[in-house]
């Protein structure tokens, strides 16, 4: 079910953690960024490639989610210079159904993972707490 | 397909290329060589007629020139008074008879009066008297002479030959009987053919021996109007009289007269040819159609053969134009068939398209929405929010929101798998899960039809190695099938799958309207549906068994028409693949 679970539980793993969202859907994303900051995460959201390798520059993330199939910027392209910038950021994509011969070999690029659109919110957090947990 | 109109023109068409390409030739040589032959053929009987007559004129001419001979060697021989001994003539007369049997009847000396002073033969004409005998004038005029056949005293047909002596200043002829039956048998003996015969004349057209046939009355005149001193000066068709239509003169000359005489009965060929120094005419009468019924009964043969070789090759053109035009109709009509079908395959890959491009386009704002209620719900946590007394129905109202948002999302996602191009690569696939998929996409329209699905699906059912989209594509196939068989009135669709031995079995058995023996045979076929046109492209069922017998299995039906039709596809589990 897509409303996730009750906010409290998250609250204390993912307390501060950095996450970057980029996809070109503007409603998509500002929800999605509202919902994760509920709980507790720091969302910056980016509408394109460009503005998201744009905000890389300046900040850095704990994990970035990527829209795979936006227009005008590959996402393969994207995400290896994710990778070149931020090479300890784990990436998550997002793709449409059907594309999941380009999910795959994001991952071979270094993707951590991805997901169908559209997406369980509860599974999305699965898959950051998981990267993070990776990390650490 | 093409009008009506269009086969029939072509039929036509074609038969008159063939009947005039083959008309044609035949015409040209059978009538070039048909005239050639028979040209040459008439020419070739006509000059053997004129050789035969020509033969028996020089023969009739020797026999009559030696028959004198004869006698001018006894005139010469023996003297007037040797010759006027009566014992001594008699013995001249059995040599001579002897000789020649039958042909010398007397002999006898007629002094310049008139008289028969020596008689040797069977007649009593002894001192008989010929100064008023017409021969008798003639003959004195002459050193020698032959006469015209005539009755004369003996009342019997025969001719004279005289050769005439001098002794002194007076004159006397020696003169022979020619017997007449002797004579014609020489002329008699010319037939040719049923109608060829021949005869003398003399030159006021009076017969000398008996015809075999009688004659016409133009040929006669004809006969009259003959003057071999004429020809020898003219020597063209104008001096044979005038030319009338009747009688038709072919050639003439010196020698012969030559054509054709309309009788009664048909066309005769004369011959004329001169005889005894033009005095006579030999004449040689024969039926036009006798001389050249070679030649006319060849004509009727190749006339019969050429009709005969016409009609069949009408015949033939007409009925393979038929079956050529058939042909083509048939040919014709697959190929509309298959182009529809074309179009249709392209229809549906469009629509497929179609159908992809908006299940992802509907992704997104379903994604949204789901998102947006999530949002809802999650702001609902909050205190406030918690106290308004409608809490409960926000919380269960956003649920519903999410769980028809997934809803929509396993919708677009199976529709988009359907749609995807063929992606052969095997997978291990449950088949009961491609089956369940199905079902589900079909949910709507089996219930709409009032159609009862039940399953009986092995648990327990292994894997097997096949293309994912291939299996939907089967099974889809074979479901709609089911559903549209049985219809809107409402029936059983039953799935069952099951192992047995090393095979997956599953069979898809609907109470549906049945296939009839002659579909059942075609059912596989490529293009074949009994669906009106438009309503199918008669490729499922050919693919399906395509791509089960690309596995290794086998795709086949039971049925009995009204009852209702059973599928059973079976795999190998561990991929025997052909």
């Amino acid at each position: 079910m897509s409303s996730g679970d009750p906010i409290d539980s998250e609250q204390g793993e993912s307390k501060g953690m950095k996450l970057l969202l980029v996809d070109d859907e503007e409603s998509y994303v500002s929800v999605l960024a509202k919902r994760l900051s509920k709980r507790n995460y720091r969302v910056k959201t980016a509408l394109s490639g460009t503005e998201a390798i744009h905000i890389l520059r300046k900040e850095s993330f704990d994990l970035a989610v990527l829209d795979f199939k936006m227009e005008g910027m590959d996402g393969i392209e994207v995400l290896k210079i994710f990778k070149v910038m931020a090479p300890e950021m784990p990436v998550i994509l997002l793709t449409g159904h059907g594309s999941e011969t380009a999910a795959r070999e994001g991952m071979e690029h270094g993707a951590f993972d991805y997901l169908v659109k559209p997406c369980d919110l509860s599974e999305l957090v699965k898959r950051i707490r998981e990267a993070c947990a990776k990390g650490l | 397909m093409m009008e009506k109109h269009y086969y029939t023109s072509l039929t036509r068409n074609m038969t008159l290329i063939v009947i005039v390409v083959s008309f044609t030739p035949l015409i040209l040589i059978a009538g070039l060589i048909g005239y050639y032959f028979e040209t040459s053929y008439r020419e070739k009987v006509m000059e053997h007629l004129h050789e035969l007559v020509e033969k028996h004129q020089q023969l009739i001419n020797s026999f009559l020139d030696e028959k004198l001979s004869y006698i001018k060697v006894l005139a010469d021989s023996y003297t007037y008074d040797e010759l006027t001994d009566e014992i001594f003539l008699q013995n001249k007369l059995v040599i001579l008879q002897n000789a020649y049997s039958g042909v010398f009847v007397d002999l006898g000396v007629v002094n310049s009066a008139g008289v028969q002073i020596s008689y040797a033969g069977s007649l009593k004409l002894l001192n008989a008297d010929y100064s008023k005998a017409e021969w008798f004038r003639e003959a004195i005029k002459r050193d020698y002479y032959l006469t015209d056949v005539f009755l004369g005293l003996r009342r019997t047909p025969h001719f004279i030959i005289s050769v005439k002596k001098r002794r002194g200043d007076t004159e006397w002829l020696l003169r022979a009987t020619i017997d007449f039956v002797a004579f014609n048998s020489l002329v008699e003996q010319i037939h040719i053919g049923k109608t060829g015969s021949a005869f003398i004349v003399n030159s006021a057209g009076e017969l000398q021996t008996r015809p075999g046939v009688e004659l016409a009355p133009n040929i006669t005149s004809l006969l009259s109007r003959i003057s071999w001193a004429r020809m020898a000066g003219a020597g063209n068709a104008e001096a044979v009289g005038s030319s009338s239509d009747e009688v038709k003169t072919s050639s003439s000359g010196s020698n012969v007269i030559s054509g054709i005489v309309k009788s009664r009965n048909g066309n005769i060929i004369y011959i004329l040819m001169p005889l005894k120094s033009g005095e006579w005419t030999l004449a040689y009468l024969q039926d036009q159609a006798d001389a050249f019924a070679e030649v006319n009964r060849a004509r009727v043969i190749a006339l019969a053969i050429f009709i005969f070789g016409c009609l069949a090759i009408v015949l033939v053109a007409l009925f393979i134009s038929g079956k050529v035009v058939g042909q083509i109709k048939r040919a014709d009509l697959e190929k509309e068939m298959m182009n529809e079908q074309v179009i249709e395959a392209g229809k549906l890959a469009s629509i497929g398209e179609l159908a992809a491009g908006i299940a992802h386009e509907i992704n997104n704002p379903v994604a949204i929405m789901v998102e947006e209620a999530g949002w809802m719900e999650d702001l609902l946590e909050e205190q406030e929010l918690q106290q308004s007394k409608n809490v409960d129905e926000f919380s269960r109202s956003l649920k519903q929101i999410g769980i028809q948002g997934v809803r929509c999302k396993e919708i677009t996602h199976k529709l988009l798998s359907f749609a995807r191009k063929t992606d052969p690569v095997q997978h291990e696939i449950q088949v009961n899960d491609t089956i369940e998929e199905i079902l589900s996409l079909c949910g709507e329209r089996s219930k709409f039809n009032n159609i009862r699905v039940q399953t009986e699906l092995d648990r327990r059912l292994p894997l097997i190695s096949a293309s994912p989209t291939e299996m939907q594509q089967v099974f889809m196939n074979l479901i709609n099938n089911a559903i549209d068989a049985i219809g809107s009135g409402g029936g059983l669709l039953e799935i069952r799958s099951r192992v047995e031995g090393d095979k997956v079995v599953v069979d898809i058995a609907d109470t549906g309207h049945g296939i009839s023996k002659s579909v059942m045979a075609r059912i596989f076929d490529p293009f074949f549906t009994t669906k009106p046109v438009g309503k199918g492209t008669g490729l499922g069922l050919s693919i399906c068994y395509g791509i089960i017998k690309k596995l290794g299995g086998n795709l086949t039906v039971d049925s009995s028409v009204g009852l209702g039709t059973t599928f059973h596809v079976n795999i190998p589990i561990h991929g025997g693949k052909s």
